[in-house]
C-alpha cells in the first residue's frame, strides 16, 4: 500500500526539493524574502556597530596598552609632558564619587520605592513614579549647571565647614575646603542615580507575590515588619540589580561630574579635595591630547569604562531577571 | 513503482472514501479532495491518514473532543499551519483538482478564506476592515469600494447595524458584531471556500443564532467547512459531518446519518455524550 | 525579649513617614530643578537670544541661535540614521528573527544602550573625525544616531510583539503576503508605541553633551554644510557654565531652561500618547 501511494500520486515526500524551490521563488516574488533580508541587514548593522566600537577602542589604545600594560591601572602619575600615564587617580576618583553617591542614593531610592510600592495608593504611586522617571530624563549638563551654582556654594559655605567642625577628626573631612571636590561630585551623582534605584526597585517590589505579604500580615506583623522582614528580603536580589544599574550609570556620568569635581588628578583621603574621574578626564583632555600615547591613554580609559559598564549592566540584568522570574514562577 | 496509472490510484481512493462514507459524492461537486493527509508538529504525529471530500456549496462540519485534530485539519486546507515553525504536512489536498501545495500561497488564501475562533478585526474603521482584502490585493481598481463593502456587510447580516457608523473603529463593536465583521471581511474578496474555526465559541447565544442563520444564506455560492465543539450546531447547520478522534477521521457521512445511525461505536459514544 | 505592640506600631508609622519623605524628596527635586531653572533663566529668553549669534567674549548680549540650529541639524541627521536602523531591526526581531541572530542582536543593542555616551563619542571620533581630519556636524549627528538606535529597537520590538498574533493571522488568511500584512496591519497597530520610542530617544540624545565634545566640537558662528564644527545647545551650556563671565552664566541658565523644558515636554507627550493608546484599545 505504501508504494502505491508514493508511485504516481502527487505527494509531498518525493518532490520535497522541487516544492521547496518553487516555494522559495514564490516567496521571493511575493516580497517576504526581500523583507526578511532587508530587516536582517539592518539588524546586522547593530552587531557591526557594536563590534566596531569595541574594535576601534582596542586598536586606538594600543600604544598606551603596549607601553604601560596592566600598570596603567595602578600607577598614579598622569604627566602628559613626560608621556607618563597612570590611571589610578581617575579610578580612585570614580570609585570614591560612586561610593558616596550610592551611600546617599540607596536609602533614598529604596525608601522611596518601598513607599510607592507598598504604602501609596496605586494611582498616586503611578503618577509619582512617572515624575521620578522624568528626573532620569534630565540631561547631565543641567545637573552640572545646578551643581556649579547651587550645590557647590551650599557645600562650600555651609555643609563642608559644618562637617569639618563636627567630624574633623576623620581624615575624610580634613583639609582645605574649595566647594568642588569628591563630595560635591558624589552629591550631584546621587541625585542623578536615585531615579534608577527607585523605579527599578519599585517594579521589583511590585513583582513580589502578594502571598508573601499576606503570610506575614496574617502572623500578626505590622505593615512595616511585613515589608522589611519578608518582602524586601525576597526582592533583595533584584534590588541589588537596581544598584548595579545605578552604579553603571554613575560610572559613565561625564558632564555633571566634570563640572563639580575640580578636575585635579590626585589621590586624597579628604572628601573636600578636588579630584578627577575617568569620564571627566576624557572629556577635558581629549581635544588637547598631543601625541599618540596621550590620545591612546585616554582611549584606553574609555575602554576601561566600556568594559566596566558591560560587566555591571550584565550583572544587573541577571539579578533583576532572576527576581522577577522567581516572582512569576510562584504565582 | 509506476505500475499503476494515476486514474487507477484515484479509483482506489474513491473506493476507500465510498467505504467509510457510504455515500459517494459526485466528483464534479467535490470542492476539496483530501487524500491520506498526515500532519506533524515537530516529531508529534498529529493527523493520521485523513481522506475525505468536501462538497461544493454545502456546509461540512467537523466535530470531535478537544485536541482531536479538527482545527489542525482545518488549517491545512488554507496552509495556515505554515506560520508555525516545525510543522509538516504530507499527503494530497486538491482544490477543484489542483494541488494546493504547488499553488501560490497567496492565491490559495484568496480562494479559501478563514474566520477564526476569537474575532480579530483590525484596529481600523469598519469600512477599512472590510475593504482591506480588496485594497491590498489590488482588486479595488475598477470597482467601487463602497459598493463592495456594502455588499459584503449585507451578506454578513451586519449592514443595518453599522451603515451609519462605517468610519468608527471596529474595536468598538460587540463580540458578535465583530465576528460578523470578520465574516464580511473574509467574504469581501469573494472566496470560493470559507473555513470557520469554532466561530461562535466566544459568542453569546443570540449572536451564535444570527451567525448560524447567515451561514445558511451564504452557502448558496460558497463552500463552508466549520469546526465546532457544539454538536447541536453541527446538526443544525451542516449537510455533511466528519468525526475526528485523536488525529483520525473516524467517520464521515451525511449529517443526519452521523447523528441518527452512526456506523462506528466511537462516533456513537461521542454523540451520546459518553466522553468529550 | 518581647517588643511591646506600641513600640512596633510606632516604628510602623515612623517608617511610613520616613519612606514617604524619601519619595517626596525625590519627586520634589524635579519640581525644584525645573522651578529653579525657570527662575534663573526664563527672563533671558528673548527673540534675540533664540536667534542671534553669541557676542564676543566678555561682551553683553548675543544669543544662541547657532546652538539651537546646530542641535536641530544634528538631531535631524541622528534621526535619519538612527530611526531606520532601529525600526527595521526591531521589525526583524519581532517578525522574522532566527533564534541565535535575534539573541545576538538584542544583546548588542542592550550593550550599546549601556555604553557611556562619552565612549560613543570616542568611537565616532576614531571612525569619522580621524578619517575626515576635522570635527563636523556629520560626526556629531552620527554619534547621536548611534545612541538612538538601541532605544528605538527595543520599543519597536516590544510594541510589535504586543500586537495580538491573531491580527496578522487574519491578514494572512485574506491572501496577503507576510511583509504586507506586517506593514499594513501590525505596524499601524503598534504605531503609537513605536512613535513614543522614537520621541523618547530624540529627547534623550538632544540633551547629550559628552559625545559631542570631540565630534562636533563647537562653533561661535553659523556653520554651513556638514563637514565643519558646529555649535549645539548642550555644549554651549557647558562652555558658558564653566566660564568666568556672568553674562554667559545667565545665558547658560536660559538655555538650560529651554533645553530642559523641551526634553520634559517630549517625555510627557510620549507618555500621554501611550496612555491614550491603552484607553483606545479598551474601547
Amino acid at each position: 500500500m505504501g508504494t502505491l501511494v508514493n508511485s504516481s500520486a502527487r505527494s509531498a515526500r518525493p518532490e520535497m526539493p522541487e516544492r521547496a524551490l518553487q516555494a522559495f521563488l514564490r516567496k521571493l516574488k511575493s516580497g517576504d524574502e526581500i523583507a526578511h533580508l532587508v530587516t536582517l541587514l539592518f539588524a546586522l548593522t547593530i552587531l557591526l556597530i557594536t563590534g566596531l566600537l569595541f574594535f576601534e577602542l582596542y586598536v586606538h589604545s594600543a600604544a598606551s596598552r603596549q607601553q604601560f600594560g596592566w600598570h596603567f591601572l595602578v600607577t598614579s602619575t598622569w604627566d602628559p609632558v613626560s608621556n607618563q600615564f597612570g590611571a589610578l587617580p581617575f579610578v580612585y576618583g570614580t570609585v570614591v564619587t560612586t561610593v558616596i553617591s550610592l551611600l546617599m542614593a540607596i536609602p533614598l531610592g529604596i525608601g522611596g520605592a518601598i513607599f510607592l510600592a507598598e504604602f501609596a495608593p496605586t494611582n498616586v504611586s503611578d503618577s509619582l513614579t512617572f515624575v521620578v522617571e522624568l528626573l532620569a530624563a534630565v540631561p547631565s549638563v543641567i545637573y552640572g549647571l545646578l551643581g556649579i551654582f547651587t550645590v557647590i556654594p551650599l557645600l562650600r559655605d555651609d555643609v563642608d565647614p559644618f562637617l569639618q567642625a563636627r567630624f574633623g577628626f576623620l581624615p575624610i573631612f580634613q583639609g582645605p575646603i574649595y566647594g568642588v571636590g569628591f563630595l560635591a561630585a558624589g552629591v550631584v551623582l546621587a541625585i542623578m542615580i536615585v531615579p534608577f534605584i527607585l523605579s527599578v526597585s519599585r517594579q521589583i517590589l511590585l513583582a513580589v507575590p502578594s502571598e508573601q505579604r499576606e503570610a506575614a500580615l496574617s502572623l500578626g506583623a505590622t505593615r512595616w515588619e511585613a515589608i522589611w522582614k519578608v518582602v524586601v528580603p525576597y526582592a533583595r536580589t533584584g534590588i541589588l540589580g537596581s544598584i548595579f544599574l545605578a552604579m553603571a550609570r554613575a560610572l559613565g556620568e561625564t558632564m555633571a561630574v566634570t563640572m563639580v569635581i575640580g578636575n585635579t588628578p590626585q589621590i586624597n583621603a579628604s572628601l573636600f579635595a578636588p579630584g578627577y574621574s575617568i569620564a571627566a578626564v576624557i572629556a577635558n583632555e581629549f581635544t588637547e591630547a598631543t601625541g599618540r600615547v596621550y590620545l591612546h591613554a585616554l582611549i584606553e580609559l574609555g575602554l576601561v569604562l566600556f568594559v566596566l559598564t558591560i560587566i555591571l549592566n550584565g550583572l544587573a540584568r541577571i539579578l533583576i531577571l532572576a527576581t522577577t522570574q522567581r516572582g512569576t514562577a510562584h504565582t | 513503482m509506476g505500475a499503476l496509472t494515476n486514474a487507477q490510484v484515484m479509483k482506489s481512493y474513491e473506493n476507500k472514501t465510498e467505504d467509510s462514507a457510504g455515500q459517494l459524492t459526485q466528483s464534479a461537486d467535490c470542492k476539496f479532495r483530501i487524500s491520506r493527509l498526515n500532519f506533524y508538529y515537530g516529531p508529534v504525529h498529529a493527523l493520521h491518514d485523513i481522506s475525505l471530500r468536501i462538497q461544493k456549496n454545502q456546509i461540512t462540519a467537523l466535530i470531535g473532543p478537544s485536541g482531536c485534530g479538527k482545527s489542525t485539519f482545518l488549517r491545512t486546507l488554507n496552509r495556515m499551519y505554515e506560520t508555525v515553525r516545525h510543522t509538516r504536512a504530507e499527503g494530497e489536498i486538491l482544490l477543484d483538482g489542483e494541488d494546493i501545495f504547488s499553488m501560490d500561497l497567496v492565491a490559495l488564501r484568496r480562494r479559501v478564506g478563514m474566520v477564526f475562533q476569537k474575532p480579530n478585526p483590525f484596529p481600523k474603521s469598519i469600512f477599512e476592515n472590510v475593504a482591506y482584502g480588496l485594497k491590498v490585493n489590488g482588486a479595488s481598481k475598477g470597482i467601487s469600494l463602497t459598493d463592495a463593502v456594502e455588499a459584503s456587510l449585507r451578506r454578513a447580516a451586519l449592514w443595518d447595524e453599522v451603515k451609519d457608523a462605517l468610519h468608527k473603529s471596529a474595536l468598538a463593536l460587540s463580540g458578535g458584531q465583530q465576528q460578523r465583521l470578520c465574516i464580511a471581511r473574509a467574504l469581501a474578496v469573494n472566496p470560493e471556500v470559507v473555513l470557520l474555526d469554532e466561530p461562535c465559541s466566544a459568542l453569546d447565544p443570540i449572536s451564535t443564532a444570527k451567525i448560524e442563520e447567515l451561514l445558511f444564506t451564504l452557502k448558496e455560492n460558497c463552500t463552508m467547512v466549520i469546526v465546532t465543539h457544539n454538536m447541536q450546531q453541527a446538526a443544525r447547520v451542516s449537510k455533511y459531518t466528519g468525526f475526528f478522534l485523536l488525529g483520525e477521521l473516524i467517520e464521515f457521512n451525511e449529517t443526519n446519518m452521523i447523528f441518527k445511525k452512526p456506523a462506528r461505536k466511537e462516533t456513537e459514544d461521542y454523540i451520546t455524550g459518553r466522553f468529550g | 525579649m518581647r517588643r511591646s505592640i506600641l513600640w512596633r506600631k510606632s516604628v510602623n508609622i515612623a517608617m511610613i513617614g520616613a519612606t514617604g519623605l524619601c519619595a517626596t524628596v525625590t519627586v520634589a527635586s524635579l519640581i525644584l530643578i525645573l522651578g529653579f531653572l525657570a527662575w534663573k533663566g526664563a527672563h533671558y529668553i528673548t527673540w534675540a537670544f533664540l536667534t542671534q549669534l553669541p557676542a564676543p567674549v566678555g561682551e553683553l548680549g548675543g544669543g544662541m541661535g547657532n546652538a539651537i540650529v546646530g542641535s536641530g541639524k544634528m538631531l535631524l541627521l541622528a534621526s535619519v540614521t538612527g530611526i531606520p536602523v532601529g525600526l527595521m531591526a526591531g521589525i526583524y526581531l519581532a517578525e522574522f528573527g532566527g533564534r541565535t541572530i535575534s539573541f545576538m542582536v538584542r544583546y548588542a543593542a542592550d550593550l550599546l544602550n549601556g555604553v557611556p555616551s562619552i565612549v560613543t563619542g570616542i568611537f565616532i571620533y576614531t571612525v569619522v573625525v580621524l578619517t575626515m581630519g576635522n570635527f563636523s556636524a556629520l560626526a556629531g549627528g552620527l554619534a547621536l544616531g548611534v545612541m538612538m538606535i538601541p532605544i528605538v529597537v527595543r520599543s519597536t520590538e516590544d510594541f510589535i510583539l504586543a500586537v495580538p498574533g491573531n491580527m496578522l493571522e487574519g491578514a494572512l488568511a485574506l491572501g496577503v503576503s507576510k511583509w504586507r500584512g506586517v506593514a499594513t496591519v501590525v505596524l499601524p497597530a503598534a504605531r503609537r508605541g513605536i512613535m513614543t520610542g522614537i520621541l523618547l530617544s530624540l529627547a534623550r540624545v538632544a540633551g547629550e553633551t559628552a559625545p559631542l565634545l570631540f565630534t562636533s566640537f563647537n562653533n561661535q558662528y553659523w556653520s554651513r554644510g556638514w563637514d565643519s564644527p558646529i555649535a549645539s545647545l548642550p555644549v554651549v551650556i557647558y562652555t558658558y557654565a564653566v566660564s568666568p563671565y556672568k553674562s554667559w552664566h545667565d545665558q547658560a541658565w536660559a538655555a538650560g531652561f529651554v533645553l530642559l523644558a523641551l526634553v520634559l515636554l517630549v517625555n510627557i507627550g510620549a507618555h500621554m500618547i501611550l496612555s491614550r493608546q491603552h484607553s483606545v484599545q479598551r474601547g
